[in-house]
């Protein structure tokens, strides 16, 4: 019993160390073929990834901030701090909430469809076809979605800083009663551009990883329309865990 | 024929997977201009050969020896220059799903030939009429049936003008009508650009058809090589047990 415990977890530790070594490798592939990207392809995958991203990105931040807003301003009120409330909001979202719930979105919408198209091109034998037609694969699939990610992530994150400070202002004046004045001048005394550029430079890294886990389990998905759901699961689930511990080393980095 | 005739030359090549012998110690030769089919029962290790043959499966050892270049060594980008000279026709046409039946005939000649776009969309009507699939270009594959996929697969693949084709089952799923069809295609293809080709299938009725030469593998090994006379008036038990389906099977199912 014991002895294949031990088993069963030793094959799990290897095939993680196995996973990890792939997804590092493919990273640094796609790293090294950034130049080989097609222009037309990565405005078409910027479009479909990023652009059609920005109702869902906005009604969740949206919502976001409301709540948010919610939680602290009768708070504050009765501690007499209704003035801070604003920069509160709006340094809580442009440098975790925003960036992560984006993060956490676009991964359920974006990663799972990058890992739905290619684990089905993987299973149809059209990325064999791609290899033999001297196309490689991590040029014309990984590559340009990786870019249009990672360029598209703090495109849509500057969209929801706005419309989750509205939210937060619409919450706090007319539920909490505090000044459109008092709001926006907490913003400007406490919030910072950097707190927003910040933001933007963690969406842009879980843009990478959204982009790298998506196209690396579409294309190690399994066989069969089985594998290729599982490996959708698998890369929502991976890329959000890896968005919530990066998070983490990212604020050390960048704000403290 | 002479050495310098033979464009893949194989000898001794061992494929394993883990413990699994799938291909052992096999010698294969391809002449220049020639169709060679590959026969055997499912699970032979049919495809497999084609795989390594084009470098989308490393062999576990042996020489692979593809116009005068011995490939079994090759990187990824040494096989990507070699692959310009090949095409291959999959089982299940592997047909780019998110291209239109133009835009996969084309997707060859836009990579790896410096034409204007009118000179791709002549040579584009001009293989799909070879294929006998003119003005289908704007049809997109999921409106084909099995066998347009499969003269579309072909029209594509020789669209890289390539010295060596290979076909794995590309009649299968096809009605008899349609097998006949692809078979004689095959034929036309080869006496009219006299491309040499390797044909892997278990369809003895296309075989006879579009073949020069057969090699039957079993159980890993090639059990016989000949011409399709040679090998219809083979004295040898398995050679006979595959022409004659209804005894493979009975034989399948007593080893089983």
């Amino acid at each position: 019993m014991l002895k294949r415990t031990c088993e069963l977890l030793g094959k799990k530790i290897l095939n993680g160390c196995a996973a990890t070594g792939r997804i590092t490798l493919l990273t640094g592939e796609t790293l090294r073929r950034l130049g080989t990207a097609d222009g037309k392809e990565v405005l078409r995958q910027m479009a479909l990834l990023g652009a059609d991203s920005l109702p869902i990105v906005m009604m969740t931040i949206l919502c976001t901030g409301m709540v948010f807003s919610v939680q602290t301003a009768k708070e504050f009120v009765r501690f007499g701090a209704a003035s801070s409330v604003g920069g509160i909001v709006a340094i809580a979202m442009a440098r975790e909430l925003v960036p992560v719930l984006t993060g956490v979105v676009v991964a359920g919408r974006i990663g799972a469809a990058i890992a739905a198209e290619l684990g089905t091109m993987k299973v149809t034998e059209q990325i064999d076809a791609l290899r033999v037609m001297a196309a490689n694969p991590v040029s014309y699939l990984v590559v340009p979605r990786f870019i249009a990610i990672v360029l598209m992530m703090p495109v849509l994150v500057v969209f929801a800083n706005l419309v989750g400070n509205i939210g937060g202002w619409v919450v706090a004046h007319y539920y909490a009663g505090i000044s459109t004045f008092a709001y926006e001048n907490s913003i400007k005394v406490l919030a910072e551009t950097y707190d927003i550029i910040g933001g933007m430079i963690k969406s842009s890294v879980f843009g990478g990883i959204i982009a790298i886990v998506g196209c690396y389990k579409g294309i190690h998905a399994g066989h069969g329309a089985e594998g290729v759901g599982l490996a959708t699961t698998a890369s929502v689930v991976m890329s959000i865990i890896l968005i919530f511990i990066t998070n983490y080393f990212l604020s050390i980095l960048l704000f403290v | 024929m002479t050495e310098q005739e033979k464009i893949i030359q194989v000898r001794k090549l061992k494929i394993a997977f883990g413990d699994k012998l799938v291909l052992n110690e096999i010698d294969l030769d391809l002449y220049c201009g020639e169709t060679l089919a590959v026969i055997g029962p499912s699970g032979s290790g049919k495809s497999t050969i084609l795989k390594v043959l084009t470098g989308l499966l490393p062999p576990t050892s042996g020489s692979i020896i593809i116009a005068g270049n011995e490939v079994s060594g090759y990187d990824e980008n040494q096989w990507d220059e070699l692959r310009r000279q090949m095409g291959v026709v999959f089982q299940y046409s592997a047909l780019f799903d998110f291209l239109t039946v133009g835009e996969n005939v084309a997707f060859g000649l836009r990579r790896h030939f410096h034409l204007t776009e009118e000179d791709i969309q002549k040579k584009v009507a001009l293989l799909l009429q070879l294929v006998g699939l003119p003005d289908t270009e704007k049809l997109w594959p999921a409106e084909l049936s099995g066998g347009m996929k499969k003269r579309v697969g072909l029209a594509r693949a020789l669209a890289m003008r390539p010295e060596i084709l290979f076909y794995d089952e590309p009649t299968s799923g096809l009605d008899p009508v349609m097998t006949m069809t692809i078979s004689r295609l095959i034929r036309k293809t080869q006496q009219r650009l006299g491309v040499s080709s390797l044909l892997v299938t278990h369809d003895m009725e296309s075989v006879f058809v579009a073949a020069d030469r057969i090699a039957v593998l079993y159980d890993g090994k090639i059990v016989q090589i000949g011409t399709v006379e040679e090998i219809k008036h083979s004295s040898n038990p398995v050679v006979q047990a595959f022409i004659n389906g209804q005894e493979l099977e009975r034989e399948e199912e007593d080893g089983q």
